[in-house]
């Protein structure tokens, strides 16, 4: 009776799962369907707890105690601008729980004397592995996204050597666990070793290719707490934790062709790392042009269409707010304006749509790439605001460019550029951006968020 | 047994890759929260470790184990309603333009 009560709850839990998932693919159901996966999962929970091992619910009360009071601010506190790190970060708590949980299955089944079975070994082996490149993979990602450790590149000499070292040491450590399971140093040592590889996995990685490792990385927490599933024969994990996986996957896919690169030119390529030799065209000879922002604000006043290209720079300079008073003003004079989002634009998937969706841009006004690109032919104004190589025509022309074949924002197909920049250094790639000298751009250089607030002021006297 | 989870494990893959592909880009970082507060079911794991009183190692892991997953299924159902709730707040602003424009 009380097992068919949990296992009905999970059924419960799981479909609730499935459609608030199902209701994120509508702006407007979305939150209702959320609200509802979370009933799912009081649902799970309740179900858990009457599980007949559980006899000692002191450590299970004073865990949830503390979990909730951590939650609350990570959830309620968080600014919008930290999502990144925000997210990697939970990646990062999600992985270590089905680590330790793993850990201690382990540890219970030897100290009891017990054999675990060979199958177990292999579930049990996965979900560690998996687990701890998670956790060590997230925790430098969310340094480096929040700027504790630098978001350049770290490399060094047979980086790729020592990596396959440690990688071949896990591989061997797994099978020889599963072999001999009573081992127990070489299920610990592949533990440590997972952990190391998940560091060296994104030290070398740079802050303008975090969207793709973070989403590779929700894949793999994803696995583990599958994982964990078939290891203490749970359900509920198995499909929650493919859920997650698929999800991690999708995007990973996604994002590595909006960057027309594979995985293994992420994860190995250090992109960036050799500027000098990569920077294709160099800039010599050419001149750029910079504009007032009296005559900005002009031509924005006057302009029938502008389309917006946001990038990473806006987030920095926490511009949206900004971003969405000018816009409101071109709108007033009757000009048209439309955000244009490449899908690598900011430090995540979607990041720039949550940003200006914060500062109350409605979400119509919000195109993707493919539905937007064919419309920068009729615009007036192409206003770039701290993104750099999504407008690169060089991912266009130039074959010798390490960002050549990648999908870019047509800005310069409008009939004028406006830069927002805060210098003439290049971009996270090293690569010269031609758009910049191109004779119908005009660069405004400048704090983005102090440029937005010098061009609102002059589009009130135009 | 094994056989019918990794049944399980296969048919979740395949709802959960039909699902989420159509979810838009517009929505992807409520996506990633989304899903992150859902993994935060591995406390269902985690209460059965620090519950089990196997030994005390057991129940240290599982309780630090039921810490991390709490804070995950708060914070991250939290975060993914705050995000939500923004996306919510643009559609009145297109109804209230599509009647503007309808009443002149």
């Amino acid at each position: 009776m009380r097992d068919t009560l949990i296992q009905i709850s999970y059924l419960v839990a799981s479909v609730l799962f499935i459609l608030g998932l199902r209701s994120l693919t509508r702006p407007d159901k979305a939150r209702r369907g959320m609200q509802q996966a979370a009933v799912g999962m009081l649902f799970a929970i309740a179900g858990t707890l009457l599980n007949h091992t559980i006899i000692d619910y002191r450590w299970i009360a004073s865990g949830l105690i503390i979990g909730i009071v951590i939650g609350y601010p990570m959830g309620m506190w968080v600014p919008m601008t930290a999502m990144p790190q925000r997210i990697a970060l939970s990646l990062t708590l999600s992985a270590l729980a089905a680590t330790l949980v793993g850990v201690a299955e382990f540890y219970t089944e030897i100290a009891s004397g017990e054999t675990p079975t060979h199958m177990k070994m292999a579930a049990l082996g996965f979900e560690i592995m998996l687990g701890s490149i998670t956790v060590g993979g997230t925790i430098v990602a969310a340094g480096k996204l929040q700027e504790w450790i630098t978001s350049k590149p770290v490399t060094f000499k047979g980086q790729n050597a020592v990596n396959a070292l440690v990688f071949l040491a896990i591989i061997g450590m797994f099978v020889y666990s599963i072999v001999d399971p009573t081992q127990k140093w070489a299920f610990y040592t592949m533990m440590a070793a997972s952990l190391v590889f998940g560091v060296m996995l994104v030290i070398p990685i740079g802050g303008a290719d975090m969207p793709v490792v973070v989403a590779l990385l929700n894949s793999y927490s994803g696995l583990a707490s599958c994982a964990t599933g078939f290891a203490i024969g749970n359900v509920i994990l198995i499909i929650s934790g493919s859920l997650d996986g698929a999800s991690g996957f999708i995007l990973s896919i996604l994002m590595s062709k909006a960057m027309n690169r594979s995985f293994t030119n992420v994860l190995f390529g250090a992109f960036g790392s050799d500027t000098k030799a990569i920077a294709g065209k160099s800039s010599e000879g050419l001149s750029v042009r910079s504009i007032s922002v009296e005559d900005a604000a002009i031509q924005l006043a006057y302009a029938q269409l502008v389309i917006v290209i946001p990038g990473y720079g806006m987030a920095v300079a926490q511009a949206q707010h900004a971003v969405r008073e000018l816009t409101e003003m071109i709108e007033k004079r009757g000009g048209e304006v439309k955000f244009a989002v490449h899908p690598v634009a900011g430090r995540m998937p979607g990041h720039m749509n949550v940003l200006l969706a914060e500062a109350n841009v409605p979400y119509d006004k919000l195109y993707d790439m493919d539905e937007v690109n064919g419309e920068f032919d009729r615009a007036d104004v192409a206003l770039v605001i701290g993104a750099n190589d999504v407008v690169n025509p060089a991912a266009r022309n130039d074959k010798a460019s390490p960002i050549y074949g990648m999908p870019i924002l047509n800005a310069d197909h409008a009939k004028s550029v406006i830069v927002l920049k805060r210098g003439m250094s290049a971009g996270f790639a090293g690569i010269e951006n031609e758009l910049f000298y191109d004779r119908r751009t005009s660069m405004l250089f400048g704090d983005a968020k102090a440029s937005l607030t010098g061009l609102i002021g002059e589009m009130k006297n135009v | 047994m094994a056989i019918l989870e990794l049944y399980v494990f296969v048919l979740a893959a395949f709802v959960g890759y039909m699902v989420i592909s159509r979810v838009p880009p517009l929505l992807h970082t409520p996506l990633m929260a989304a899903t992150n507060a859902i993994s935060g079911i591995s406390l269902v794991g985690s209460l059965i470790a620090a519950g089990a009183a196997h030994n005390r190692v057991a129940t240290l892991l599982g309780f630090v184990a039921v810490i991390c997953a709490t804070s995950n299924i708060i914070g991250g159902f939290l975060i993914t309603d705050r995000m939500l709730k923004m996306f919510q707040s643009g559609k009145p602003a297109k109804d209230t333009k599509q009647v503007g424009s309808g009443a002149h």
